[in-house]
């Protein structure tokens, strides 16, 4: 093990500089932050991932964010247990009708202000699951949506550039409120 | 002297034999099937419903021989098989939730993927609108001194899929768990229903993420073998080069986040730095991290470059020169072991009477790999071994991983080297009468079985068996005796498909 993290000394870094923002994120998310959100959070998101019925593709590449590759922890995102600890839903899925309750009772658990992005083709409007008598369809139908991330699934790259996104976002805010 | 399956299907009509044989079988014969696999003389592939018909998939495991039994059941009662063989159990309150099948005798005959949400009971059956005040969910009963029970998800702590876990602990001790799942269905097999090919695969495609390439291998397969279609050369080779990369990330992540599980977080690191590199070079051989939609049926829809070989090979060579490092670490950290060894115990006779596939049965003694036993092409020339261990403990797990993750490494070195050249597709004839095809593939976790039935050029019928299925009551098992905190831990080594199962 000390071979190991000697050799993490010396080596260069894996992690990878952060990607610009994403135009189409900033752009839908120029009306969604509320005004409380940089000051009251700091330039520090504490993320809630909600699984509402995806095939489980777009978890394996949140799953990737936090490599040493990305590291999402850099800017201040942090994944965390509950949706009470959280400012952020990360939801994924065609919303299915089993899940629907699941997920409105976690969007109730989490505190204000908070933020909810829809991940992946089918959390937009259920993908190819549209229509589907087990599917309720995109995250909007059932709680409201300030960014979405297409992509099936979408690269960690495309969605640590909603998040530095929203991060900007937050910042904008509260230099103006 | 005939073997088993043979006696079984002597005399009836073969209805379909693409590749395996399906016959219609009277009631007599179907429980004659039931105490054949309840006295383990076969092994249940899986047990699915069409509106008045119920199928049944046997393998014989001496002689690997595989076959389908049909029961009509006009008036949609049929003989459990679940009440004699427990692995059917779930299959069967499937049946009765999608078809409105109902098995006679089937001793749990809650609703399974029904959570009553639907607006509609029997969706793939004859419709009915659903009871108007369903009663609520009975958990099953665990009664004693000082037992308390843990409800766990449908939201879970992690980054995962949503499940319910209802545990009765006596102190820190698991005494029970039952699992409720059926919280991502979402009707796939509906959507099937009248689909063409290339939605199908689509579909097929997004059944469990993380098994992308081996669904829609498993579901062209079954596609191929139903319209006899001949794939070429160098798509065999490239669907197994596809599968291998996949199963190598898999098992990369699985080893990293079973020692997270048990908070050693530095093999978790590296083992993620390393399936990164794998991803990021199936994006540049295939286009896509997880290689989606390039299986299809007749062949795969991108060639590899030689831009995209050298970054298969630049990453294995990475592979080969620090995994082994990871592995010993494994091996010699006492702290590790302490937590994964004689933790979470699967007996072999558990693993063989549910016919449990992938590293969850070869971990617990069970050899069969899809990959040697059924030998699809190209596997029937390369060369590999299937590693098998008895102990069945979450270190069994991780073993069984360490040493298939080896076995990709070899295969996809064999596959670069030997990969044909020629046509990367071939195009599916017309058939005026319904044809049926199945198909098993082996995934990373196991064994998927595919069987479907395509009427003018489009799927009037496909069924999708996650291995999954056979994995996941098991670990009901697994968890019992243990203590509380090796739950996640048991659950990581076991990694069963939430959405795959759900379907």
């Amino acid at each position: 093990m000390r071979k190991l993290l000697f050799e993490s000394l010396f080596r260069g870094p894996f992690t990878e500089p952060a990607p610009s923002l994403d135009d189409a994120a900033v752009a839908e998310l120029a009306t969604a932050v509320g005004d409380a959100g940089r000051r009251r959070l700091g330039r520090s998101l504490s993320i809630r991932e909600v699984d509402a019925g995806s095939c489980n593709g777009c978890e394996l590449e949140i799953h990737a964010l936090n490599n040493a590759y990305y590291d999402v922890e850099r800017f201040g995102l942090r994944f965390v247990a509950s949706p009470r600890h959280a400012d952020v839903l990360m939801v994924t899925g065609p919303v299915t009708k089993n899940m629907r309750d699941a997920l409105a009772r976690t969007y109730h658990a989490t505190p204000d202000p908070k933020w909810v992005i829809a991940i992946g083709d089918c959390a937009r409007d259920g993908g190819c699951f549209a229509g589907s008598y087990a599917v309720v369809g995109g995250v909007s139908e059932v709680i409201p949506v300030d960014l979405h991330i297409s992509g099936c699934p979408p690269t960690p790259t495309a969605m640590l550039k909603g998040l530095l996104a929203l991060l900007e976002r937050a910042d904008a805010v509260a230099v103006t409120s | 002297m005939p073997s088993l399956i043979d006696r079984i299907l002597e005399g009836r009509e073969i209805l379909q034999r693409r590749p395996w044989p399906r016959a219609v079988v009277g009631a007599h014969l179907w429980r004659f099937v039931a105490n054949e696999l309840a006295q383990g003389r076969l092994g249940l592939l899986g047990l699915w419903g069409e509106p008045a018909t119920v199928h049944m998939a046997i393998m014989d495991e001496a002689t690997a021989e595989i076959a389908t039994v049909s029961l009509d059941c006009p008036d949609h009662t049929y003989a459990s098989i679940g009440r004699h063989h427990p692995p059917a159990l779930r299959l069967e309150r499937t049946a009765q939730d999608l078809f409105g099948l109902s098995a006679e005798g089937l001793p749990d005959d809650r609703s399974w993927l029904d959570h009553k949400c639907w607006g509609v009971r029997f969706p793939l059956g004859d419709r009915i609108d659903a009871l108007p005040k369903p009663a609520p969910y009975r958990f099953l009963a665990a009664e004693g001194d000082s037992l308390h029970q843990i409800a766990v998800g449908p939201v879970h702590a992690g980054i995962i899929e949503p499940g319910h876990f209802r545990f009765t602990a006596s102190g820190e001790t698991v005494v029970r768990l039952e699992q409720r799942l059926g919280y991502t269905h979402k009707g796939t097999e509906g959507l099937m229903s009248g689909a063409s090919l290339e939605r199908a695969v689509q579909l097929a495609g997004r059944v469990s993420g993380d098994s992308t390439v081996a669904y829609a291998y498993a579901f062209s397969r079954a596609a191929e073998a139903a319209l006899e279609l001949a794939v070429p050369d160098r798509a065999v080779w490239l669907r197994a080069l596809l599968a291998e990369l996949e199963r190598l990330g898999n098992h990369l992540g699985d080893i990293g986040a079973i020692c997270n599980d048990a908070s050693f977080t530095l093999i978790h690191a590296h083992c993620s730095v390393l399936r990164e590199n794998v991803l990021r070079a199936a994006d540049r051989a295939f286009g896509h991290r997880l290689m989606r939609d390039v299986i299809v049926p007749g062949g795969v829809t991108c060639d590899l470059t030689d831009d995209g070989r050298e970054a298969i090979r630049a990453t294995l060579q990475n592979i080969r020169q620090r995994f082994p490092q990871l592995v010993e670490l494994y091996d010699n950290t006492a702290s590790l072991q302490d937590r994964t060894v004689d933790t979470g115990v699967l007996k072999p006779a558990l693993a063989r009477q549910y016919a449990a596939g992938g590293f969850v049965g070869r971990a617990s003694g069970r050899a069969f790999d899809a990959r040697r036993t059924l030998a699809y092409p190209p596997y029937d020339v390369l060369r590999f071994e299937v590693p098998v261990l008895n102990e069945g403990d979450v270190n069994a797990r991780v073993w069984i991983r360490v040493r298939e993750l080896e076995q990709s490494l070899s295969l996809i070195d064999q596959i670069l080297d030997r990969l044909p050249e020629g046509p990367l597709r071939a195009n599916a004839g017309q058939f005026g009468e319904p044809r049926e095809g199945m198909a098993i593939v082996e995934g990373f976790r196991g064994d998927i079985l595919v069987w479907l039935r395509l009427r003018d050029g489009l799927i009037e019928r496909c069924h999708l068996r996650d291995p999954s299925w056979f994995q996941w009551p098991l670990l009901e098992a697994a968890i019992e005796n243990n203590i509380v905190a090796d739950f996640p831990l048991c659950n990581k080594s076991f990694n069963c498909s939430y959405s795959g199962q759900d379907i």
